[in-house]
């Protein structure tokens, strides 16, 4: 398929803005300004990417505990996200979800989850809304290989099958539930195989590879369009690190690692970039500047928003 | 009737705003067991009445995606007991996506299900569970009594921009009763006083209030003039006129068909003893189901929960009490 160099480009700076936030994400966990829980998309950008470029404005996506991809894949607005982990009153959630429930409706980006698979049945009904009001948009619901082993998966997929629904199932294989390795909770750890006993059309792919992402989901959006939905797409991938920012991920073995570590999503979103246009090093070197600006400009402005007023949160408690 | 009563709340939403669909296992043909949403799938179709499998957390978990995005859906469980099996999407999620997202998410979603014993149904069929969704900060709790408050107050369910839970009472489905012949919609957070009196309040809801009302009119015989409030939805809860009452009679007994432990009942007395201390001339009665799972024969079924006698024999502790 032939790409524009600007498409190229958005992938890319997309790509890298996720790393990006994620990396410096860890720094202020490391610094103390970031508490709770930080689940790290590192190893996984290539999926949100590739996903959100085939969608429309007006489609949705259903996201996950592992969701600062997701949302800045979606257009999410890099302040907002950081000052929402840093719990401040100008955050997503104005300090009252954190890193695990960001929401974005002006995006579509129906919400992260703190409970695994917990958002599945969601994104159906977001599907279901669409099928009701005939209004041609699809759902993009992001769930996990661990989320693939609760009942929810198993009744949802039926749910979207039964009654047609524009919803495309993105299964983030990163084969982990938090540490148990897919092979062991799972006797097929190819699970896009499940798919075939409700009915519904599934494919597997390297989901570190962008384009491949982008034009597995391009098809998919067609399908359900067409009233074919839903559509299961498994994304193999690969966590660069533990479940979270706290977990070295030791049971990792090392030269999975490795080569996850090589076969990078930035990497091939670069060097998709470079061999399908005519884009410079120099030119790669402004779109990370821009991202790494853009960055620098939301931790400066989380770090000087406010705290939540205590006060004002406890007078709307009182309406409870 | 009760659910003649629910029937038309659904309709007359269902004409009233394109948004609102039923979502249920058996609703559509078959009518829902209790025959509440009769007729509604031939008027309404199948996209707006839909029957859905025995996956209770995902039919339900749908139903929380289609609300939050524009939608407003009243999805049924068949019984109160089998939420248990969607207590993740009611509590994880319906109760705190708005919480969660900083005001910026409504879920208007109405959980129907109907709750009580007094059927023969046993242990998984006729339990009270109304104290585990009371516990939950974001959610409305609405539990009527009448056909009356039945539509009225379902009728606000579905209008209100938060998940309610909405409790019937399989006793109750076939109960007749006034209802206004032109629209209306009762307000949720408003108790009403289901029979004046000034010697004794005694606070009841759902199944419980037919047999307050019929103890309270044989304590008549004792001289004893009892206000019945029936409070309609626990959560908001009117306390306002509890108070009101409670300050008036001096006594207060608390009917509640759940199990008294960790029930309703308890915190309603907590509020009342913590607002109205210095007008209680005896200690708050309550009445409540045993602490046991509801056995299938009649006689320990009716000896579980509370009955009439039980009731007057409360108030007559409460009001001769020095």
């Amino acid at each position: 398929m032939m790409y524009s160099r600007e498409f190229l480009e958005q992938l890319y700076r997309t790509i890298y803005t996720i790393r990006i936030f994620e990396t410096q994400c860890i720094k202020l966990y490391r610094q103390g300004l970031i508490i709770g829980y930080f689940h790290p998309y590192l190893g996984e950008e290539a999926i949100a990417t590739g996903v959100c470029a085939a969608l429309r404005k007006d489609d949705y996506i259903v996201s996950t505990h592992r969701g600062h991809g997701h949302c800045i894949a979606r257009g999410g607005q890099l302040k907002k996200m950081v000052a929402e982990v840093l719990g401040r009153e100008t955050g997503y959630c104005r300090g009252r979800g954190g890193s695990m429930h960001i929401a974005d409706p002006e995006t579509g980006n129906i919400g992260a989850n703190g409970i695994v698979g917990g958002g599945i049945p969601i994104g159906v009904g977001a599907g279901l809304g669409i099928s009701i009001r005939g209004s041609n948009q699809v759902v993009a619901l992001f769930f996990s290989d661990g989320a693939s082993n609760n009942g929810v998966f198993a009744e949802s997929l039926n749910l979207a099958a039964i009654w047609d629904l524009p919803v495309i199932f993105v299964l983030e294989n990163n084969q982990y539930a938090v540490s148990s390795p897919i092979e062991e909770m799972s006797r097929i750890p190819d699970l896009h195989r499940r798919a075939e006993g409700y009915g519904v059309e599934a494919s597997m792919i390297d989901g570190n590879d962008v384009l491949a992402v982008f034009e597995e989901t391009q098809k998919a959006v067609r399908t359900c369009c067409d009233g074919n939905g839903p559509v299961l797409i498994e994304a193999k991938t690969y966590r660069h690190g533990g479940h979270h920012v706290n977990d070295p991920g030791l049971y990792m073995p090392k030269d999975k690692l490795e080569y996850y570590k090589t076969h990078d999503p930035v990497t091939i979103a670069r060097e998709h970039l470079m061999s399908r246009s005519d884009c410079t090093e120099q030119d790669i070197a402004e779109i990370e500047n821009g991202a790494n600006q853009a960055m620098s400009e939301a931790i400066e402005f989380a770090r000087n928003s406010p705290q939540p007023s205590v006060d004002s949160f406890l007078e709307e408690v009182k309406q409870n | 009737m009760y659910r003649e009563a629910l029937n038309e709340a659904l309709r007359e939403e269902m004409l009233r705003d394109q948004t609102v669909f039923l979502l249920g296992g058996g609703i559509g043909q078959r009518g829902g067991s209790y025959k509440v949403t009769v007729d509604l799938l031939n008027e309404f179709g199948p996209k707006r009445v839909i029957d859905a499998p025995i996956s209770e957390a995902s039919f339900t978990g749908t139903c929380v995606g289609a609300a939050i995005t524009g939608m407003r859906p009243v999805v049924e469980i068949l019984f109160v007991d089998f939420t248990s099996l969607v207590i993740d999407q009611i509590v994880n999620q319906a109760a705190k996506y708005r919480f969660m997202s900083g005001g910026k998410v409504k879920v208007p979603l109405v959980l129907r299900t109907q709750g009580g014993s007094g059927n023969g149904l046993a242990a998984q069929h006729s339990q009270s569970l109304e104290a585990w969704y009371y516990h939950v900060p974001g959610l409305k709790l609405v539990m009527p009594s009448t056909p009356c408050d039945a539509k009225g107050l379902l009728k606000s369910a579905i209008r209100e921009d938060d998940p309610v839970i909405f409790i019937e009472h399989k006793l109750l489905y076939m109960e007749k009763g006034p209802v206004p012949e032109a629209e209306y919609t009762i307000e949720l957070g408003r108790g009403d006083i289901k029979r004046p009196g000034q010697d004794v309040t005694i606070i009841a809801w759902s199944g419980m209030v037919s047999r307050t009302l019929a103890a309270a009119e044989s304590l008549t015989r004792d001289g004893i003039q009892a206000e019945v409030i029936d409070p309609r939805t626990l959560v908001p809860l009117d306390t306002e006129l509890i108070l009101e009452s409670v300050k008036k009679t001096e006594h207060l007994v608390i009917v509640q068909e759940a199990v008294r432990r960790g029930g309703v009942a308890s915190d309603i007395a907590s509020i009342v003893q913590a607002e109205a201390f210095d007008y209680l001339d005896a200690p708050i009665e309550i009445l409540a189901g045993r602490n046991t799972p509801i056995p299938f024969n009649v006689n320990l079924e009716r000896a579980s929960v509370p009955q009439e006698p039980d009731i007057v024999a409360a108030v007559k502790k409460t009001v001769y009490a020095k």
